[in-house]
């Protein structure tokens, strides 16, 4: 039978080629415009560390005042050196990092080699197995290499390649700023996307690489200035990082690991507690006003999905629903039509539900034809999108397996969607009144 | 003509009908939106920066340090470099002149935004600007206008280190600022508190027009409030603005690089550590750019697509109605009737849709602001929208209103 009302709709496809024509484009256009956006959607709205987002968290402490919070009552995004470094020494949660971005010059001591610009961060022993990074080759350094500000590094995967090409490079000295570091580990490739252990910087996504990781306090302490964002509610008193660090600038981002709730209640005390100390003793004058929020509310609070992306996703939905609109008022001008064909099969004793299977099987060949238009349009519609936006969301955007699948599947349920009421009103044609009429 | 037929007629294909209306209306509201969002992209990227763009670069350049950067000794060193770098590049022969500086305008990296005060050690500043470390090249080579007051003179540069809480003694602010912190003009001369210190800086001129560094919401806030600092930077980087001669920015592009490894080759200048002004734009409004295209291909395809459905089924309605046209026309209905009749249905549909696309196209916009924090809708935009919808499915409607026009009265008895 199945086979049956395919040639059936063939036959109708080829009666009216430009109705059809039109119809599976506007499918496939619909289609290709939402998959489009939803790539890009679903790139940047994607949660970078889904095991374990709900377990870390960023602390943040108003050390500058009510004078500089905005309307929401936000204080500073960022950490000043102070409150950084008593919240690590502290070490209150299970693990914890303080982070900061640094890009110094790198070179290899072998000969010949000349110095490279490189992107990293400085961070604390935690970081690593906090944030689960993979090691191709030794790796982080300990709790000791941090307070005794270790010359130790970890190195990124295109950086080993780039001056190890790509072997253990574990224990070999690298030039870092003028200074000798050992290698105690080369990352795997690494690249989470939104950055969030950095937002403040990359406000989410970045191409910038992650090529160096170096101690934290052994940054600080050979006056590797950070490279990153430094907010200032008033300037330091001095030049330099020295300057920084006695003053209430941010520009340490900070996260720490709280395994269950009890965990994140004492925590928010604890934080309280030395904002009220910071009160206390005459550093500020204002209550405390904390914040700490796990991965996902902080990459919300923090604006990481661009509003441009949603509101591109909400039109091109609209786009396919216009789309819908569209094929279902052609498919009822069609289907109508044939009320003639339709009268004729119904006296000759066919089923309400027969001519729902025929006139379904019509709407879901034209779905899959517009789906198969649409994967195109799609594949299309990405290159645009690489070629369109800023290189550093655009590369995120891909087609893979399940966005093609997708795209099929939102093209043919969405056609049979549009179909249901033209079919419903074929199968109300009342044969008599059909062939009275002829 | 009576529109009451015509009514009735609709009647008949109610369904058909409210598929058409529920899709203008959809279509209006999406493509008012739409509409509106491009002219704020295109508007933000056609706005000046108050720079001569042509034959400007950029050089942005690391030395590799050898050790501290902080001590007095270190901040000498670096600022001798400095100076030998801007020579070399003065002394190249594409080259017009240049001058030191920490940021560009729409460069949206490296940004020194600051308060501006009236009183020493104000705790909230009067307003938000970003303030540009350069020298006395710095009117020339960016091709800033000056509108009153001086340039800056060899004597008033100064220089120190990165971060260095030292406020300078003369600055020329731009227009903007001037307005806005001296209403009743008179600007020149005044002195005013940079980041809430309590040393005074005197105004010494006033540029027509200069943009801040950064493109985003915040920023925008400030878009025009830059401050020129006389001071050079220290640091282990350094940026150059650069101006060529004119027709030789490519070869002063080409020239800088290898002059300034050949005065000193410990140094790394990355990639695109040489910009022209036009890369800087192009990168700083990118994303506008890719979003105005993006609304305007998905616009086009709906209307596209609104099109086709209004042209398809009037098409289909004139097939269904062959007959019930040659009866009229052979009642004596002239062509013009029976092709006023279809264009006067269809902006009866259309219009209706355009109403209740008036509603959404309002509702999505208060969705867009409540969700996004977007702009309120005006109504010049919406009513183009209108315009266009009821312009487009006229125009659509008139192939088949023509093809039955043209149906002989005779079709009325042949097909009994």
């Amino acid at each position: 039978m199945f086979s049956y009302y395919l040639e059936l709709a063939l036959r109708s496809f080829r009666r009216s080629p430009g109705l059809t024509a039109l119809m599976v484009l506007a499918i496939g256009f619909g289609v290709a415009a939402s998959m489009t956006t939803f790539s890009v959607f679903r790139a940047v709205s994607g949660d970078p560390i889904p095991w374990k987002s709900h377990r870390l968290f960023v602390p943040q402490v108003d050390v500058w005042g009510p004078a500089e919070r905005g309307k929401d009552g936000e204080p500073p995004a960022a950490l000043d050196y102070r409150t950084a470094t008593s919240l690590l020494n502290e070490h209150r949660g299970s693990m914890q990092a303080a982070i900061y971005k640094v890009s110094p010059a790198v070179q290899s001591t072998r000969a010949g080699s000349h110095p490279v610009n490189v992107d990293g961060h400085a961070v604390s022993s935690d970081f690593f197995p906090m944030l689960e990074v993979p090691f191709a080759f030794g790796s982080g350094w300990s709790r000791q290499d941090d307070e005794r500000r270790a010359n130790v590094v970890v190195i990124g995967d295109t950086l080993n390649r780039r001056l190890f090409q790509g072997r253990n490079s574990v224990g070999e000295t690298l030039q870092v700023a003028g200074k000798s570091y050992r290698i105690v580990g080369v990352l795997a490739h690494w690249d989470p996307q939104p950055r969030f252990f950095d937002i403040v910087n990359t406000g989410g996504f970045t191409t910038t690489r992650e090529d160096v990781f170096l101690p934290f306090e052994t940054a600080v302490g050979a006056g590797m200035a950070s490279t990153g964002n430094t907010g200032c509610s008033k300037s330091p008193s001095e030049g330099g990082i020295a300057g920084l660090k006695e003053s209430t600038c941010v520009w340490i981002s900070y996260l720490v690991q709280l395994d269950d709730a009890d965990a994140v209640r004492s925590y928010r005390a604890y934080l309280d507690g030395y904002a009220r100390q910071l009160q206390d003793s005459g550093a500020t004058t204002w209550a405390p006003n904390n914040r700490l929020r796990d991965i996902p509310a902080w990459l919300d609070a923090q604006h990481v999905v661009p509003a441009d992306t949603g509101v591109s996703l909400l039109v091109a939905l609209g786009l396919l629903i216009v789309c819908l609109v569209n094929t279902s008022g052609l498919l009822l001008a069609k289907f109508l039509r044939r009320s003639g064909e339709i009268g004729v099969r119904r006296a000759i004793g066919a089923p309400r539900g027969a001519i729902y299977a025929q006139f379904l099987t019509e709407a879901g060949m034209i779905g899959i034809a517009g789906g198969l238009l649409g994967l195109a349009l799609t594949g299309l519609g990405v290159a645009c999108v690489h070629w369109l936006l800023p290189a550093d969301i655009a590369s995120l955007a891909r087609v893979d397996l399940a966005l093609l699948l997708l795209t099929l599947l939102l093209a043919l349920v969405s056609t049979l969607l549009a179909g249901l009421y033209p079919t419903f009103r074929a199968t109300l044609v009342q044969p008599t009144w059909q062939l009275k009429s002829q | 003509m009576t529109m009451h037929p015509m009514i009735s007629a609709l009647r008949r294909h109610k369904a058909g009908v409210a598929l058409i209306v529920l899709q203008i209306a959809l279509t209006l509201a999406i493509v008012c939106n739409s509409v509106f969002i491009i002219g704020g992209r295109i508007e933000r990227i056609a706005r000046a920066t108050g720079l001569d763009e042509d034959g400007l670069f950029l050089v942005t350049q690391q030395w590799v340090s050898e050790g501290d950067a902080d001590g007095k000794d270190a901040i000498e060193r670096l600022d001798t470099m400095q100076r030998e770098d801007l020579a070399v590049l003065r002394a190249l022969p594409d080259v017009a002149s240049v001058t030191p500086i920490n940021s560009l305008p729409l460069l949206n990296s490296a940004a020194w935004n600051g308060g501006i005060g009236l009183a020493p050690d104000q705790p909230k500043a009067n307003l938000q600007a970003s303030f540009y470390f350069t020298d006395e090249n710095v009117l020339p080579t960016l091709g800033v206008k000056l509108v009153a007051g001086r340039a800056f003179t060899a004597a008033d540069v100064e220089h120190k280190a990165l971060g260095d809480a030292n406020t300078p003694s003369r600055i020329i602010v731009s227009q903007e600022i001037a307005r806005r912190l001296f209403p009743d003009g008179g600007a020149l001369g005044k002195n005013v508190y940079l980041d809430g210190g309590g040393a005074p800086a005197s105004i010494v001129g006033i540029v027509d027009r200069l943009q801040t560094p950064g493109t985003n919401a915040f920023s925008t806030s400030f878009a025009y409030s830059s401050v020129l600092v006389p001071t050079r930077l220290n640091s282990t980087f350094s940026r150059y603005a650069v101006r060529a001669k004119p027709g030789r920015l490519a070869a002063a592009m080409r020239a800088a690089p290898d002059a300034l490894y050949q005065a000193n080759s410990q140094r790394v200048i990355a990639e695109d550590g040489i910009q022209s002004y036009a890369d800087i734009r192009h990168d700083a409004y990118r994303a506008d750019i890719g979003m105005a295209m993006l609304m305007g291909g998905v616009s086009l395809i709906l209307l596209c697509v609104t099109a086709a459905g209004v042209f398809g089924l009037t098409s289909f309605w004139v097939d269904q109605r062959e007959r019930q046209i040659g009866i009229r026309r052979a009642l004596g209905a002239r062509r013009r009737d029976i092709l006023g009749y279809f264009q006067v249905e269809n902006l009866l549909i259309v219009g209706s849709g355009a109403v209740l696309g008036i509603v959404l196209a309002v509702g999505l916009n208060f969705a867009l602001i409540k969700r996004y924090e977007m702009d309120r809708l005006p109504v010049t935009d919406v009513l183009l929208g209108v315009v266009c919808v009821l312009a487009l499915s006229q125009a659509s409607t008139f192939v088949p209103a023509r093809r039955a026009a043209r149906v002989e009265p005779a079709s009325a008895i042949r097909s009994m």
